[in-house]
């Protein structure tokens, strides 16, 4: 028995099903809609929840980038980008400004969306609030009431344990002044390209079979408080070892021979792209 | 420098893959579809229980290219699943239909229709049979046709094995068994709309089909053992091909004789019995019986018998212990959920750790290695 994959790999039908839960989502910013996650040809973990997304959405003009932790070609962004390449055909770019639809897994691009871009980010725990609530039940009650005092109580049992807020990536987000939520394991520092983006941002948990969004021009707001400000990951002082760029997320490298630590960006496209205008 | 620095890591996938094909090929010999549906009966049958897709031929195919890897020929099939258009769902099964191959009570001796043992690994003994490294084709065939010739001579006793009365009804006509109607309820399509909390009995019975083996046998287990502590009997077990019948494509209200038969699918059914306390009047206690229920594809008993531990665990609902919360059942008995959310831990996690790390940093003033202690403002 042989069988052809179509089109995008999943059958119409399910491509629909997830379209109309991201509407959903896109009218109700920040708000988790459940849907019926499929299984994939990539592992559960390792972004399926956005591959759906990517997937429902894709079409044969599109052009499409993956990133992985901000390299176009980590594991996960070359499974990705060779699943969507083999059952669409479409054209597949590292450049962001080009790119029609951007599937990432936990980094922002450097360069600035614009309008009509599609952002895909890859979510392993969708539930800003399981950290302290593990039922699901619970936390789909507390969403409902707006009640939201564990999610700032945590960061203030953070500040008394250590002085300061002590998330690492996804630190939780007000999306337009009503729904608390996890932006993906973005660093903080991203999480500001997140207000008032040009471009549609969807978030895909396929583990947990959530779809939400973040429209565009939606104010979203990390928690924070008053005499204790949200703050991201610091960078003054250091700049790229390779394109000498500055104010942008780095890598740390670590040289074995001198034991010096070295700085790289992150977003590998970006500090290609600055080399080869250096270079042109 | 800077090229190969910041690229490189297209190529050593693709190296790796190769490895990997290397690895299923390097002895020279080629494993056969055709062999693996001959002689993986019971791996076959595991992959399309937690695979929820009945197909030998697909398992066999799933099982060869995941040399043999229960979890990863899951995937495959699951994944392959998500392909197929649902055009129809089948017409209501009955499992008195079951054609039967084995059939035993704990409960009973003699059951109505009798115990027929079947095939299973029960009665053997747990001994390395070397002999099977020299077995042969040609010798197969032999014991094939000495095993036909001896079968004629035995008196089949007359069982109608594909009627055979249900050992249940035996407690349900002394009016011991706790009184359920039929629940007719349009069945919710877990493939279609995720879970939502609490769930419906549908809801949970094609979940707990779907698990992962080993992971329902462990939950099962648990609440067997101590927590929760139930002891329940094994009121029948069930080995047969239940018929698949679809109605017409016309619509609904349509006569029996117009269903099309789509084929037979082989399933284990387990019917479990546990001592239940009920309120009478005036606080006058009585025991009756309460049923637990598993059923899956293919030929795996411990996990149907364990399903059904854990139906009657979700029925009861909460009663303190893991194994009753529908939340810890039903969310991480998946295998391609639990086996993809653990392997991602193998993805690069450069950024997040970094971000991890600044934290770290933080709380130990005056370590950091980068500027100032003090974060920036975005």
């Amino acid at each position: 028995m042989r069988m052809k994959y179509q089109f995008a790999f999943f059958d119409e039908g399910s491509k629909r099903e997830i379209r109309r839960a991201t509407l959903k989502a896109v009218a109700i910013p920040g708000y988790q809609v459940p849907f019926a996650s499929r299984e994939m040809p990539i592992a559960r973990g390792w972004g399926t929840g956005g591959l759906q997304l990517t997937l429902s959405l894709v079409g044969k003009d599109d052009r499409l980038k993956v990133i992985d932790q901000g390299s176009d070609e980590s594991v996960n962004a070359v499974n990705i980008k060779e699943l969507i390449g083999k059952t669409t055909g479409i054209a597949i770019t590292e450049e962001t400004g080009e790119a029609t639809l951007i599937q990432s897994r936990h980094r922002i691009p450097e360069i600035p969306l614009h309008a009509g871009q599609i952002l895909v980010l890859q979510v392993p725990l969708p539930e800003p609030l399981r950290y302290f609530e593990p039922s699901e039940y619970e936390t789909k009650k507390l969403h409902a009431e707006q009640e939201y005092s564990g999610a700032w109580l945590m960061l203030f049992e953070q500040i008394m344990k250590y002085g300061h807020m002590s998330t690492g990536a996804d630190h939780p987000v007000l999306v337009h002044k009503r729904y608390v939520m996890a932006p993906s394991p973005i660093p903080r520092f991203d999480n500001s390209k997140l207000n008032d983006s040009e471009a549609l941002i969807l978030l895909g948990a396929g583990r947990e079979k959530k779809i939400y969004a973040v429209p565009p021009h939606t104010e979203v707001v990390s928690l924070d408080f008053e005499d204790f400000p949200f703050v991201v990951e610091p960078f003054q002082g250091v700049s790229c070892r390779l394109c000498g760029a500055r104010g942008v997320y780095m890598d740390e490298v670590h040289d074995e021979e001198t034991g010096e630590t070295l700085y790289q960006c992150n977003d590998t496209s970006y500090c290609l792209q600055r080399l080869n205008e250096k270079r042109g | 420098m800077g090229y190969v620095a910041v690229k490189g890591g297209t190529l050593a996938i693709e190296e790796s893959i190769k490895r990997l094909k290397y690895e299923r090929l390097k002895k020279g010999t080629v494993l056969e579809c055709a062999r693996i549906e001959g002689g993986m009966r019971a791996l076959i049958d595991q992959v399309m229980s937690e695979g929820s897709l009945y197909s030998e031929t697909l398992a066999a195919i799933a099982i060869k290219q995941a040399e043999g890897s229960p979890e990863e020929a899951v995937f495959l099939l699951k994944a392959y699943r998500s392909t197929l258009p649902r055009k129809h769902y089948s017409c209501t099964v009955e499992s008195t239909d079951m054609f039967v191959e084995r059939r035993i009570s704990a409960s009973f001796k003699n059951i109505p229709g009798g115990q027929i043992l079947g095939a299973a690994h029960d009665y053997t003994l747990r001994l390395i049979d070397f002999a099977l490294q020299d077995e042969t084709d040609e010798g197969a065939v032999r014991w094939l046709n000495r095993f036909e010739s001896e079968k004629s001579g035995i008196d089949v006793q007359g069982a109608d094995l594909d009627n055979l009365p249900k050992v249940l009804d035996v407690l349900r006509n002394e009016g011991l068994l706790l009184p359920c109607g039929d629940n007719d309820r349009e069945p919710d399509d877990v493939t279609k709309e995720s879970v939502q909390f609490p769930t419906s009995r549908s809801q949970r019975l094609q979940i707990l089909t779907g698990g992962q083996t080993g992971a329902v046998t462990s939950l099962g287990y648990a609440a067997l053992r101590s927590f929760g502590a139930l002891h329940p009997t094994v009121g029948e077990l069930r080995v047969g091909n239940l018929p698949i019948y679809v109605g017409s494509l016309l619509g609904e209200g349509q006569a029996e004789e117009d269903y099309y038969y789509i084929g037979d699918i082989k399933v284990t059914e387990a019917e479990t019995i546990f001592p239940v306390t009920v309120q009478k009047e005036n606080g006058r206690k009585e025991i009756e019986f309460g049923i637990g229920y598993g059923m899956c594809y293919g030929q795996n008993e411990t996990k149907a018998i364990a399903m059904s531990i854990l139906d009657r665990c979700l029925e009861s609902g909460d009663a303190g212990y893991p194994v009753y919360d529908e939340e810890f059942v039903l969310l991480h008995i998946n295998s391609v959920e639990s086996t993809g959310f653990i392997s991602h831990l193998k993805l690069p996690h450069y950024v997040t750790f970094r971000s991890e790390l600044d934290s770290v940093r933080k709380t130990r003033k005056g370590k950091g290695t980068v500027g100032e202690d003090e974060g920036e403002r975005p």
